[in-house]
């Protein structure tokens, strides 16, 4: 091999190795392009819910109520038979098999509906009104294209006869796309075309807020003691050495923690944000102590010396200079600590989250869901509707993820100062 | 109540700070002395010596409270002659008694649950009343006590800083709480769990089938149940499980993350870097129930359906689909630190090496990377420790049945998936099945400080080397 030669192939083996660096990292933005694109795809139209607009009659005979009744007479009122009445008259069915495949159509709440419209404007009796229903999520999968037609009978959820009945909607433009207030509104339910994340909202919210109440006070002092104040001694070591550790102790060990000590020994309520707040606090104090110290050491020492050559004490150059000036860099540690702490999952599993909670929770101490758990859960059930709830919750999760971040990156930008 | 007591403390200590500081003010104007302190720093000696007293006392309290009442009523109801064989019926009862009281019980009750309850009312009155007098007793012998100091002190400044440095270090302590409550609570059910099982039938037993446990309290399981019981813990598939997806997953991200660790550190512009490396990150801050759900609904499907093609039979929970979707949620940790790593070997080394007439790769391949490789190993530990504490990806996508496998396309389990399937749902505590989540607590919880000891220790090492 002559010089040349092996200098050509040096070079070729330098434009390899530039190359592989440059698929990997090509490689990992794909995977990001992959994901976001794979959950988008699914989740977008669950913003979207199928209605059925349908011609309701209130019948004064069936609904046994007088003109001018109550709010209470119209809530006990039974609008059953009102609601099946009209919905049969959707579509010309032959016979009873046929009218109960018709009324599957709709969703399960059709006379909470039928009966909302009616609470709306009271002078409704004897008088006919057009409504939107909300379809069944059969329905509601095949209208979005989610759901195979050309299926054999026997492998569909929805019969050749439900189809004809789509088909006839389809035709005569009663089956339209709204938007889909339940998906915000509603908690937890079976029914996949009801189903929303209302609870899950509040749950995270609260539990955030009560990890954010318990982990940053208590994060910043600490910080501020171990920065400004702990004597280079064994106790400090020893202190150091712990919030290194519980920062890389794996999520689900908190979720034991929880079990045993909130749990078992204290006896909060299970399944509530109180005790998730509280879990999540634990896991997030030494992830927001090592950016709130960080930030604290960024500021030079010549700010402190000033402070106390002017005859201000320790403290009063610690809370009057250096943490008004560590403050933006501790505020965006803790945000994407709190980012971190509201993607959290397997810890809420152990502490019962996983219950089914139906209400949405209206204190901290209510059982409740969460978002990430409820992710968790709708991934587990059956139900082709559920796929596309799941992949919307992603979709609101990692949105406040975003937020949050941009943030955080925000405050750090805007308010940090440079100090060379 | 408590919020009432919170209330009524927040507003004696307030109007103590305002008293505090407008009695020195008028005391240093009336005697036309000049006081060490300002006038503010005597309200703040106050309210500290207020709240942070009846505080400290109100919380623990509140934290023994309900565990002494509950004990005291179950042995009521055990006087007044109700029957429980072990805790879980005793809790039962509690629970029952305490709807009663509430008024949230709808089942019989018969005499012994209603003088139970009656006696439950007059504990909670008696102990609630007692809270009460309490605290009122200490905030007044704390309020009467710094009054008395403040009155010849001229320093009170020194003694309010005093006394927040103290809160600083007791939140600081907390860190050193949450370990020592991490480990109690590991410890204290394991060793529960380790008198039924022998360690080393837990340590070196090959099969793992908790639900053959019987849910019921440990003590009461006989010799013959305990001789059945004795192979259903074995730790062994659990760790092979656990260590396969793992390396699965360090396949992904160790040379994915490494080398664009090296591409961010050595070749990128700043702009690329300045774009590339947040959009890296982005992976580590996405949710693990996200890649969970990705995994067990987009690539464990897709591994089976591309199996099927090749007439392969791929489990839908395959370790590969885990291990693979791991792998990517690792790859930041591996390539940021590696980034940060190779950045801070010395620039002298490198022009050495160029000087001689070597080319950039083989500078970093022979200079670079050998001298960054304590702290390259140090970061691929740790991403080895993040990924066997890793849940969420593998509950949803990795099996459930514990099988010893090394073929990637089977599924297989891990300790993390078997804490969660055991404490999913309805839990019985001292049956040797929960317990067991416990110890696979303990033994990830050692095995992940190890890694991240010997991590930690490796990066400092390597930092000091060259600073």
């Amino acid at each position: 091999m002559t010089k040349e030669e092996r200098l050509k192939k040096r070079h070729r083996s330098e434009k390899r190795f530039r190359f592989y660096g440059l698929a990997s990292i090509l490689v990992a933005l794909l995977f990001v392009v992959i994901l976001v694109q794979n959950i988008f795809s699914k989740g977008s139209s669950a913003f979207k819910k199928t209605v059925i607009t349908t011609e309701i009659f209130f019948d004064q005979d069936l609904l046994e109520i007088q003109n001018g009744a109550s709010q209470e007479e119209i809530m006990e009122a039974d609008f059953y038979d009102v609601m099946i009445e009209n919905l049969i008259k959707a579509y010309p069915a032959k016979d009873r098999a046929e009218e109960d495949e018709l009324l599957k159509l709709f969703s399960g709440d059709a006379e909470i509906e039928i009966k909302k419209a009616f609470l709306k404007d009271n002078d409704l009796l004897g008088k006919t009104i057009t409504l939107d229903l909300t379809a069944s999520d059969d329905i509601d999968q095949l209208h979005k294209g989610n759901y195979p037609r050309d299926l054999p009978e026997e492998r569909r959820r929805i019969s050749d006869f439900q189809l004809v009945i789509y088909d006839y909607f389809v035709e005569n433009k009663k089956i339209s796309k709204n938007f889909n207030n339940y998906f915000f509104n509603n908690g937890d339910s079976r029914d996949p075309e009801l189903a929303g994340i209302g609870g899950a909202l509040v749950g995270s919210f609260y539990s955030i807020l009560i990890c954010l109440l318990l982990a940053f006070p208590v994060a910043v002092l600490a910080s501020i003691y171990l920065e400004e104040f702990a004597p280079k001694n064994k106790i400090t070591d020893f202190i150091e050495i712990n919030i290194n550790n519980l920062a890389a102790v794996p999520s689900i060990v908190y979720g034991l923690l929880a079990l045993q000590i909130l749990l078992a020994t204290i006896q909060l309520p299970r399944s509530t944000p109180l005790v998730a707040g509280i879990t999540l606090a634990l896991m997030t104090l030494p992830r927001i102590i090592i950016p709130c110290r960080a930030s604290l050491k960024a500021v030079p020492p010549s700010i402190r010396e000033g402070a106390l050559a002017v005859g201000a004490s320790k403290f009063q150059s610690v809370f009057h200079h250096v943490v008004p000036l560590a403050l933006p860099g501790t505020l965006s540690g803790t945000i994407i600590g709190l980012a971190q702490a509201l993607g959290e999952t397997a810890p809420l599993i152990l502490i019962g989250m996983v219950a089914f909670v139906v209400d949405i929770p209206s204190s901290p101490v209510d059982p409740s869901s969460s978002l990430p758990v409820q992710v968790y859960l709708w991934s587990e059930s059956a139900e082709r509707g559920f796929v596309e709830k799941t992949s919307a919750t992603i979709m609101m999760l990692l949105s406040f993820l975003i937020v949050m971040n941009f943030i955080a990156v925000y405050l750090r930008q805007k308010f940090e100062k440079r100090w060379n | 109540m408590n919020f009432v007591l919170l209330f009524l403390i927040t507003i004696f200590s307030l109007s103590l700070f305002f008293y505090g500081r407008s009695k020195t003010k008028s005391i240093s104007i009336e005697k036309n002395i000049r006081l060490n302190a300002l006038p503010k720093f005597y309200g703040y000696y106050l309210v500290l010596w207020c709240s942070i007293p009846a505080l400290v006392f109100l919380l623990v309290w509140s934290l023994f409270e309900p565990v002494i009442i509950k004990s005291i009523i179950i042995e009521t109801a055990a006087n007044q002659g109700a029957i429980f064989n072990d805790k879980n019926e005793a809790n039962l009862i509690y629970e029952k008694i305490k709807a009663i009281h509430l008024g949230t019980y709808f089942g019989d009750i018969d005499s012994i649950l209603k003088e139970s309850a009656l006696a439950y009312a007059k504990f909670i009155n008696i102990f609630t009343n007692s809270k009460v007098v309490l605290i009122f007793g200490i905030i007044i012998a704390s309020v009467i006590y710094s009054l008395k100091k403040i009155k010849n002190n001229n320093k009170a400044r020194d003694d309010v800083e005093v006394i927040l440095k103290g809160l600083l270090f007791v939140s600081s302590l907390i860190a050193i709480l949450t370990t020592l409550g991490i480990i109690f609570s590991l410890l204290f059910e394991s060793i529960k769990f380790f008198s039924v099982i022998n360690i080393f039938d837990y340590l070196f037993g090959t099969n793992w089938s908790p639900q053959r446990a019987f849910v019921r309290d440990a003590s009461s399981i006989t010799v013959a149940e305990l001789e059945e019981l004795k192979d259903a813990f074995g730790f062994i598939p659990l760790i092979a499980g656990t260590s396969f997806i793992a390396f699965i997953a360090m396949l992904v991200a160790v040379p994915i993350g490494l080398f664009s660790g090296i591409y961010m550190a050595e070749y990128a512009s700043i702009k690329v870097r300045r774009i590339s490396k947040p959009i890296i990150e982005i992976l580590a801050g996405i949710p693990t129930v996200v890649y969970g759900f990705f995994a067990a609904l987009t690539v464990g499907p897709f591994f089976r359906q591309v199996g099927e093609n090749f007439g392969l039979t791929v489990s839908s929970e395959s370790a590969l689909a885990a291990g693979l979707i791991m792998g990517i949620m690792i790859i930041p940790y591996v390539s940021s630190l590696s980034d940060d790593v190779i950045n801070s070997v010395p620039q002298s080394l490198r022009d050495g090496s160029y000087a001689v007439g070597a080319t950039k790769s083989e500078t970093i391949k022979q200079v670079v990377i050998p001298a960054a490789l304590p702290g390259i190993i140090g970061s691929v530990l740790l991403a080895v420790s993040r990924a066997i504490g890793e849940t969420m990806i593998v509950v949803m996508a990795a099996g459930l049945a514990a099988n010893l496998t090394i073929n990637p396309l089977e599924s297989t389990t891990t300790i993390t998936t078997q804490i969660v399937m055991i404490l999913v749902g309805d839990q019985e505590f001292d049956s040797p099945k929960t317990q067991s989540a416990f110890a696979l607590g303990l033994t990830l919880f050692i095995a992940t400080l190890i890694l991240n000891y010997i991590a930690q220790r490796a990066v400092k090492k390597y930092r000091e080397k060259y600073d």
